[in-house]
């Protein structure tokens, strides 16, 4: 071994959390192959069981101190990365949980599927790390293709496979606007490390390179986020691809393209902050208000969640508007919460699918809170946290976004959130109108037994209200995450 | 767990339990309920045998830390401005209770749940001490409401029930932010975040953001009143709510606007006061003729009723607003005269609608000779309404028109056109439903007063009669803390003024 590689592979304990996650992907091809493809359910706890172990190290490093950076430093396991880690494999693993029924009902293949999940997954925890750009746009490639192919999975569907083709098509010009921007970068500073640009910047002051650099950068992840006016596809996306898939964009892949967007623009532009606050302002108050005006249009729930996603993001990025430790923190615990409610809201969606029909209508919710208590109940706390009631995440979440937002003199920004959240409430309520104020008109069917799915409900409920009323502990956590940052 | 803690919770544990017991035999849930709802009502009896008279302080404290690094605690204190609509609260919810036996037969065990969270919502706001605690309870209060409109409300309940949440909301999101930026304000005065009611009335801030602060918080609260013009979604919803949620709705939540106002609106940001003043005396006495002349002309019993309500809260306001302590004494007092005589309207207008199930004040005519004991009970209530002497409606609006007068005479005398009008309303919507000869043949058939509904409506007769001859025992546990509040913005309307006199003296000098 030479020199060189031995000090480039020197702290190499930074990748693990991600190199668990391949691990746990390989390990289910392998489980699929020599089971022929019949225990479904194996597979499954083979990819729990992955990701089970990677959150445990995750939250064991948590409290390690050794030097959390690795392959010279363009991976860092510091306390950010591992939040994210730990909320992206939360969503992994209960998307593989509500798959189990929803793949067995519309045959599909679990091996592939549950793998590329995984695969998946071990981009999002990349890019979680990543301190550097170019591992930034590779963990994103990584990520984006496991989930370009899930979304097509529905082969039957017109749909899914315009959903797929869509993606695919602007999530490749969108990869386009993120490279260039990193040459950019590159070029101002010739470093791609995070810190190296920093530093750089800091000493040079941000030229019309580096400032084109943030702009093409912003329009690359402001399309994985689903960003105004850079969102055109999600509605169809969301609505085309499995439900289980579209519940894994909203959650995964929004938090671990944040989770590298935060990093990129909290630890390396920070002398360019009075340019980019400004850019992101804007589009935060654009994402919010269009985000939830065009969610009030819509008669198919599904896109409706996928609309109410975009607000979301407009939401979180209030918190980055505020460039502080607290708006910083905020960010990350509106992810976390966000991920909780809206996993919930998809399962419950799924819940209520049959095959074969349109299960995302919502006509046909009516009268479902009363002909299937449980799950009625639960997709109104999941409606109600997403719109932001008490005492559930979704409260706790907006509260600390804006009160971090009031505290960096963003009074404005925060009326402004308050207003949207005011126009979510018409749609959220909305559906619980459906299921409990409208007489059903579809032929009642007897709902099926699907425990994996209940289990997903059912800690998706749990993680909501703990969020909301105890919220001190993963507050602290989310603080020092983000004070973990350079 | 402390006292104001069980008064608290336990609504809610009761609805938990109910929850879990089975739906069948109704009569079971419903004297569970029932059980539920009187466990509270005893509880707060004992808060009320405990509470010291002539202290002006809370009492009965209870603090928990909760969120630390925001600076919120779990607080819950009670004074006297709180104490007797906590009572109000526990008293009225057991009654709708025993009411719904009669005329909610359709998801039975969810009703009554609702109820007990609506309570817990409701007392908690009116206990917190802590205003994200408070901001906690107030919202948490619109998720029942919205469903005891919703799923069991009349034709237009969706209608209703949404308005009522989306113009709620439109006030209580700005509240937020207002108290968020107060928490913010705490944190630049003493460098950490803080919610507490304390800290809030610590802060010294200049008269544009009281302004600001004021505007906010009284959005909210007015909203809630409702105060003329942000009125309109109140006659939908009480005309579409079940009438437990018509009584609940008038009877307690109402009252969280004005309470709010003289809790925290006022208290908190005690400057803008002098400034808000004149508008909110004239809209107030605006909202008392306007609700009157428009309840004169309701066809609806219930919407008449509705009606009624923007025209007697609109003395509450303009009694608080005065700050003399014999009109806050007055609105203080009127808020629970509204709970008790409005809630009482609702039940006489639910118990007739079970019956012949309609509302319309032309179908019926000559109830009294068919049900006597029914038509007494009205004439009790609704002379309760009209503010007859010697029942517990006249005590409050004398006090408040007492009290204004020497502050405001021109708003005091349009408000006492109101009182006229209130009692030219009332007296004929019963004069056309229960004299005259009997006009419809359906209405000869009906049953008068079951015993249940004598049980339902007896302690409202009792407790308008008792207020409206002896209301001493109420006044002097309300007076100090009112006193303490109003001692609190007349100094700062007096402080608000000599620091120019004195900018100018000291520019004179130099």
């Amino acid at each position: 071994m030479t020199a060189e590689l031995s000090s480039f592979v020197s702290g190499w304990q930074a990748g693990w959390p991600a190199f668990l996650v391949g691990l746990t992907a390989f390990a289910v091809m392998f489980a699929d192959l020599v089971s022929d493809g019949k225990d479904r359910d194996g597979l499954v706890i083979v990819g729990l069981i992955g990701l089970g172990i990677t959150a445990a190290f995750s939250v064991s490093a948590w409290f390690g101190t050794g030097d959390p950076g690795g392959f010279q430093n363009t991976l860092r396991a510091d306390r950010f990365g591992l939040f994210f880690t730990v909320v992206i494999c939360a969503a992994a693993a209960l998307t593989l949980l509500m798959s189990v029924e929803y793949l067995r009902e519309h045959d599909l293949p679990a091996g592939d599927y549950h793998a590329l999940v995984l695969l998946s997954t071990c981009g999002m925890v990349f890019m979680a790390l990543a301190n550097d750009l170019i591992v930034v746009f590779i963990s994103l490639e990584v990520m984006s293709v496991g989930v370009y192919v899930l979304s097509g999975m529905l082969r039957g569907d017109k749909r899914s496979i315009e959903a797929a083709m869509k993606y695919f098509l602007l999530g490749a010009f969108a990869s386009g606007f993120l490279l260039y921007g990193i040459a950019f970068f590159y070029g101002a500073t010739g470093t791609t490390q995070l810190d190296g640009i920093a530093q750089v910047l800091a000493r040079d002051g941000v030229g019309p390179m580096a400032l084109l650099g943030i702009v093409l950068v912003t329009v690359g992840f402001g399309f994985k986020v689903a960003l105004v006016p850079f969102q055109g596809w999600t509605p169809d996306v969301y609505e085309g691809a499995p439900t289980p898939v579209t519940a894994f964009m909203a959650v995964g892949v929004k938090a671990a393209a944040f989770a590298a967007l935060v990093r990129v623009f909290a630890t390396s532009l920070e002398a360019a902050a009075v340019d980019w606050t400004g850019i992101l302002q804007v589009l935060a108050v654009l994402t919010m208000s269009v985000g939830n005006v065009a969610a009030i249009a819509q008669r198919s729930v599904k896109r409706m969640l996928a609309y109410s996603s975009i607000a979301h993001a407009g939401y979180a990025l209030v918190g980055l508007v505020a460039n502080s430790a607290e708006g910083g923190s905020a960010v990350l615990y509106y992810l976390a919460a966000y991920t909780a409610m809206n996993v919930g809201a998809f399962a419950v969606l799924i819940a209520l699918g049959r095959r074969g029909e349109p299960n995302d209508d919502l006509d046909a919710m009516a009268g479902v809170g009363l002909r299937q208590p449980i799950l009625g109940l639960s997709m109104t706390v999941f409606m109600l946290a997403l719109a932001g009631f008490p005492p559930t995440a979704g409260f706790a979440g907006k509260f600390y976004l804006f009160s971090a937002a009031i505290d960096a003199g963003h009074v404005t920004l925060a009326i402004i959130g308050v207003l949207n959240s005011l126009v979510s409430v018409y749609y959220y309520l909305g559906v619980i109108v459906q299921m409990y104020m409208v007489e059903g008109t579809l032929v009642p069917v007897s709902p099926r037994s699907r425990p994996w799915l209940l289990w997903v409900i059912f800690a998706s409920v749990v993680a909501t209200f703990w969020l909301g009323v105890l919220p001190s502990g993963p507050m602290d956590a989310a603080r020092a995450a983000f004070a973990s940052l350079g | 767990m402390g006292l104001l803690s069980f008064v608290t919770w336990s609504p809610l544990i009761g609805a938990v339990l109910l929850a879990l017991l089975p739906r069948e035999p109704v009569r079971g849930v419903r004297r569970a309920a029932l059980v539920f709802s009187l466990i509270p009502f005893v509880a707060s009896l004992v808060m009320l045998a405990r509470f010291q008279t002539g202290v002006a302080d809370f009492q009965m404290v209870e603090r928990l830390a909760w969120i630390p690094s925001w600076g919120i605690g779990y607080e819950l204190g009670i004074d006297g401005i709180s104490l007797f609509l906590v009572v109000l609260t526990t008293f009225l919810v057991p009654i709708v209770m025993l009411n719904a036996w009669g005329d909610v037969h359709k998801h039975v065990k969810e009703y009554f749940a609702f109820m007990l969270v609506l309570e817990t919502g409701m007392i908690g706001a009116l206990l917190a001490l802590d205003l994200f605690l408070f901001y906690v309870f107030w919202e948490v209060m619109l998720v029942p409401m919205y469903f005891l409109i919703g799923l069991w409300g009349g034709e237009q309940r969706v209608y209703a029930t949404m308005k009522f949440v989306l113009f709620t909301m439109a006030g209580s999101l700005l509240m937020l932010v207002a108290i968020l930026y107060g928490a913010w304000q705490v944190k630049v005065a003493t460098g950490a975040f803080g919610f507490s009611y304390e800290a809030f009335a610590a802060l010294q801030l200049p008269l544009r953001e009281q302004l600001l602060l004021f505007a906010a918080f009284g959005l909210a609260f007015a909203i809630k009143v409702p105060l003329f013009p942000l009125h309109t979604w109140l006659p939908d919803a009480h005309t579409q709510a079940p009438t437990g949620g018509s009584v609940i709705l008038a009877g307690v939540m109402l009252k969280m606007g004005t309470y709010g106002f003289l809790r925290f609106a006022m208290p908190l940001f005690p400057a803008a006061v002098a400034e808000a003043t004149p508008w909110i005396v004239w809209l107030s006495a605006i909202g008392i003729v306007y609700g009157a002349l428009v309840a004169t002309v309701q066809p609806d019993m219930k919407r008449l009723v509705a009606y009624s309500s923007v025209s007697h809260l609109g003395f509450v306001m303009l009694g608080m607003f005065a700050l003399t302590p014999t009109a806050v004494a007055g609105s203080v007092y009127q808020m629970l005269n509204h709970g008790l005589s409005t809630g009482g309207l609702f039940l006489m207008v639910g118990m007739v609608y079970e019956r012949r199930h309609t509302r319309k004040i032309a179908d019926y005519g000559g109830l009294w000779a068919v049900v006597p004991r029914y038509a007494a009970v009205f004439l009790v209530v609704m002379f309760a309404s009209a503010g007859l002497p010697g029942l517990n409606g006249f005590i409050g609006e004398f006090l408040v028109l007492v009290g204004t007068f020497p502050v405001h005479p021109w708003a005091t005398a349009v408000a006492t056109s109101g009182v006229i009008l209130g009692a030219l309303y009332l007296l004929w919507m019963y004069q056309r439903v229960i004299f005259g000869p009997v006009t419809h043949e359906e209405n000869r058939k009906l049953t008068d007063l079951s015993p249940r509904e004598v049980v339902v409506i007896a302690p409202v007769i009792a407790m308008c009669v008792f207020m409206g001859v002896y209301p001493r025992p109420f006044l002097e546990r309300m007076q100090p803390s009112i006193d303490r509040v109003i001692a609190r913005v007349q100094a700062a309307s007096a402080a608000q003024a000599p620091p120019t006199v004195v900018a100018d003296a000291a520019g004179e000098t130099r």
